[in-house]
């Protein structure tokens, strides 16, 4: 009974709390409306890649005073809303943000799948859709389709080729042999991914000793692993997600699978990865990558020292330098105007952390697909229009 | 052989995730959905534990268990206590339990993001191989596993071996009837609650040592327990374990013999198949 009571207060006093802020700040501040995952299976990622960005973002803006415009200095404030990793709230959670928060601008959400599912909420009341986190090869139909949408991290198959390419120029070098054991998690990501490096192995003349997937959430990767090391490969290649990209490791590091090129997707670039295998993980190759500029590791001390939390090697600086853009077309522009902001964004390129942003076609030309750990950090190794570097095999776990 | 060593190893892992289910559910009657997240809570302390003084995290369970007993009294009292009490019978307590520690799943879950934060949690403990007839297992599977060993036999000897223990079997088999021979069901109840949430946050604690975990990842728990308990027959302490190991072993000859791709398929066909010949689960006693 007596809970209850504090339960209903609570609840009341967050209301009115929410009612009196939305009412005394609604004319002097700028609305950024955020969505992601806080809980659910992508919510590990997007709090490392996702939401952190935002609070040093509006933190650094409010700092200097916040956004200039032709009336006047705003600060930004952020409205961030959980969509449990379920498409279906993503959609509600930004027509919520488009129509009763008035939000001025919405952040895109996290992962692909969930760029695709809002992209016609955000094409419908005409917000920018920066979709960082996403990686799919509709790119083009995407673009011509909604003209409010823009890309930054490329396309799945450079993902896929750039890993061939990777380890057809050490075969050509005479470093490793041609046999390559590929494995993926049965999810559309690992399906869409290793559908892709199928033919371009085989086209490269790789042989894949062996091929296989496993569900998501699998508990124990060792009959994977074990089958994987008794086909006897060259180098080993997982379209892999998060929990299991830490597990291959771990396996591939008891079984002493002692292939020369040893590559995992997703989470290979987060820094709980470097932590875990701390000098094993030297010489692994992952999905992502970074170019560590001295902006980066600023960007990136800042990053800890604001949010708590380490960025990640690959999405975390494109998710602050989208928001430098966002940032400077609104200074740009003067003004929350979507439609002039959409166009200041399409006219020009703009200088980030990351380096030069060109979205005048509405997909970033250049990012890294293929980054290595090395002397304990994860650089950027191959990209598509980067400058790459040279790929060390795997000495050992 | 290194096909039924894996096996075992895994079932040790399933065991660990499902005895303190076995315990809310066969004793207490509590389909505790909150359990996975139980389960994440004390694989994080244990994290915490781990970073913190970088000693075995074995030493966390001396603070993880009792803290997590105590917790888990707490919940019951508060929680479930009131739905006992009100519930005219087992179906309507099973239901109303349900739909509570439903609910309780997304509180815990909020607690641990607000406490522990959302990222990726993973530690690298005795992760080296260890050779049995020439093949490298993970030590830390191996010590999970005796973990595991130990929480099971001394589970099963202290319900059949002491007087607190055979209450809480009778209270399984019959609470009517324990209560009319002056066991006290409500106490038994609240102690085999407690004492199951005490053992799945050991568990966290031993597959922390391999397994990276998030905030929300304790429904993939629940769901594994939920279908070994139900598997194992909801009464009996070893169909739980027996379950473990049944469902531990077939999913690795799958994964190694035929394509790891299947383990799913193969583990809820195992499900489906047990339920069609023995509804009553592999240790469970038909009700008349």
């Amino acid at each position: 009974m007596q809970l209850k009571t504090v339960l209903k207060f609570a609840l009341a006093s967050v209301v009115a709390g929410l009612l009196g802020l939305g009412s005394a700040r609604a004319q002097d501040t700028i609305k950024i409306g955020v969505v992601g995952p806080k809980t659910g299976p992508l919510a590990g990622g997007a709090a490392v890649t996702h939401f952190p960005n935002f609070d040093l973002w509006a933190s650094d803006v409010n700092k200097r005073g916040g956004l200039k415009l032709k009336t006047g200095q705003k600060k930004v404030e952020l409205i961030v809303y959980d969509d449990k990793t379920n498409p279906g709230e993503t959609i509600k959670a930004v027509e919520r943000l488009a129509t009763q928060d008035k939000a001025d601008f919405i952040f895109a959400p996290y992962g692909t799948g969930f760029n695709l599912a809002a992209a016609p909420t955000f094409a419908k009341h005409g917000y920018p859709q920066f979709a960082v986190a996403a990686v799919t090869d509709q790119i083009d139909e995407l673009i011509k389709k909604y003209p409010t949408i823009y890309f930054w991290i490329g396309d799945t198959t450079s993902y896929a080729r750039s890993v061939a390419e990777i380890l057809k120029k050490l075969v050509d070098e005479k470093k490793i042999g041609n046999k390559v054991a590929m494995v993926n998690v049965a999810d559309a990501f690992g399906i869409e991914l290793a559908n892709a490096a199928r033919p371009v192995f085989t086209k490269a003349g790789f042989e894949l000793v062996y091929d296989k997937s496993y569900p998501l959430g699998t508990q124990d990767l060792a009959p994977v692993v074990k089958a994987a090391k008794a086909a006897n490969p060259d180098s080993f290649v997982a379209w892999s997600y998060p929990p299991d990209s830490f597990g291959l490791a771990e396996q591939a590091k008891i079984e002493g699978l002692s292939v020369k090129a040893y590559y995992s997707a997703v989470a290979t670039a987060f820094p709980a990865f470097g932590a875990k295998f701390g000098k094993s993980a030297e010489g692994i190759l992952g999905a992502g990558g970074i170019q560590n500029t001295p902006a980066i590791q600023d960007y990136r001390k800042r990053h800890k020292e604001v949010t708590g939390v380490d960025a990640d090697y690959w999405g975390s600086a494109i998710y602050y330098a989208a928001l430098q853009v966002l940032e400077q077309a609104i200074e740009g522009v003067g003004s929350t105007d979507r439609k002039a902001v959409n166009d200041y964004i399409k006219s020009r390129t703009f200088q980030t952390i990351a380096g030069t942003i060109d979205q005048r076609k509405q997909s970033n030309p250049w990012f890294w697909t293929v980054g290595q750990w090395k002397d304990g950090a994860f650089h950027g190794v191959k990209g598509v229009n980067t400058k790459d570097a040279d790929v060390s095999l795997k000495a050992g776990w | 052989m290194d096909i039924i060593l894996i096996g075992l190893l895994l079932g040790g892992t399933y065991a660990l995730m499902a005895m303190g289910l076995q315990l809310q559910y066969g004793v207490a009657r509590i389909m505790n959905l909150a359990n996975g997240e139980i389960l994440v809570a004390g694989a994080f302390g244990t994290f915490w534990f781990y970073s913190a003084t970088q000693a075995s995290p074995v030493y966390a369970l001396i603070i993880i268990i009792p803290l997590a007993f105590v917790a888990n009294w707490i919940v019951y009292r508060v929680l479930i206590l009131p739905l006992v009490k009100r519930a005219k019978s087992q179906g309507q307590l099973e239901v109303d339990s349900i739909l509570a520690t439903f609910g309780l799943s997304f509180i815990f879950v909020g607690i641990l993001l607000a406490v522990f934060g959302g990222e990726y949690l993973s530690y690298s403990y005795l992760a080296r191989p260890y050779f049995i007839f020439g093949q490298p297992y993970g030590l830390n599977r191996i010590a999970a596993f005796i973990g595991s060993v130990i929480l099971c036999f001394g589970l099963y000897a202290w319900l059949h071996g002491t007087r607190t223990g055979r209450a809480l079997r009778a209270v399984a088999v019959d609470s009517t009837a324990a209560a009319i021979v002056g066991i006290n069901v409500n106490q038994a109840s609240a102690l085999a609650f407690a004492l199951g949430g005490a053992v799945t946050a050991a568990g966290g604690t031993f597959l922390s040592m391999f397994l990276t975990f998030d905030a929300s990842l304790g429904v993939i728990f629940t769901l594994k327990a939920l279908v070994i308990v139900i598997m194992g027959g909801v009464r009996e302490i070893r169909g739980a374990i027996a379950a473990s190991f049944i469902l531990g072993l077939t999913e690795t000859v799958v994964a190694s013999l035929i394509d790891p791709g299947l383990t799913l398929a193969a583990a809820y066909i195992l499900f489906i198949i047990i339920l069609l010949v023995k509804p009553e689960g592999l240790f469970g006693r038909r009700t008349s």
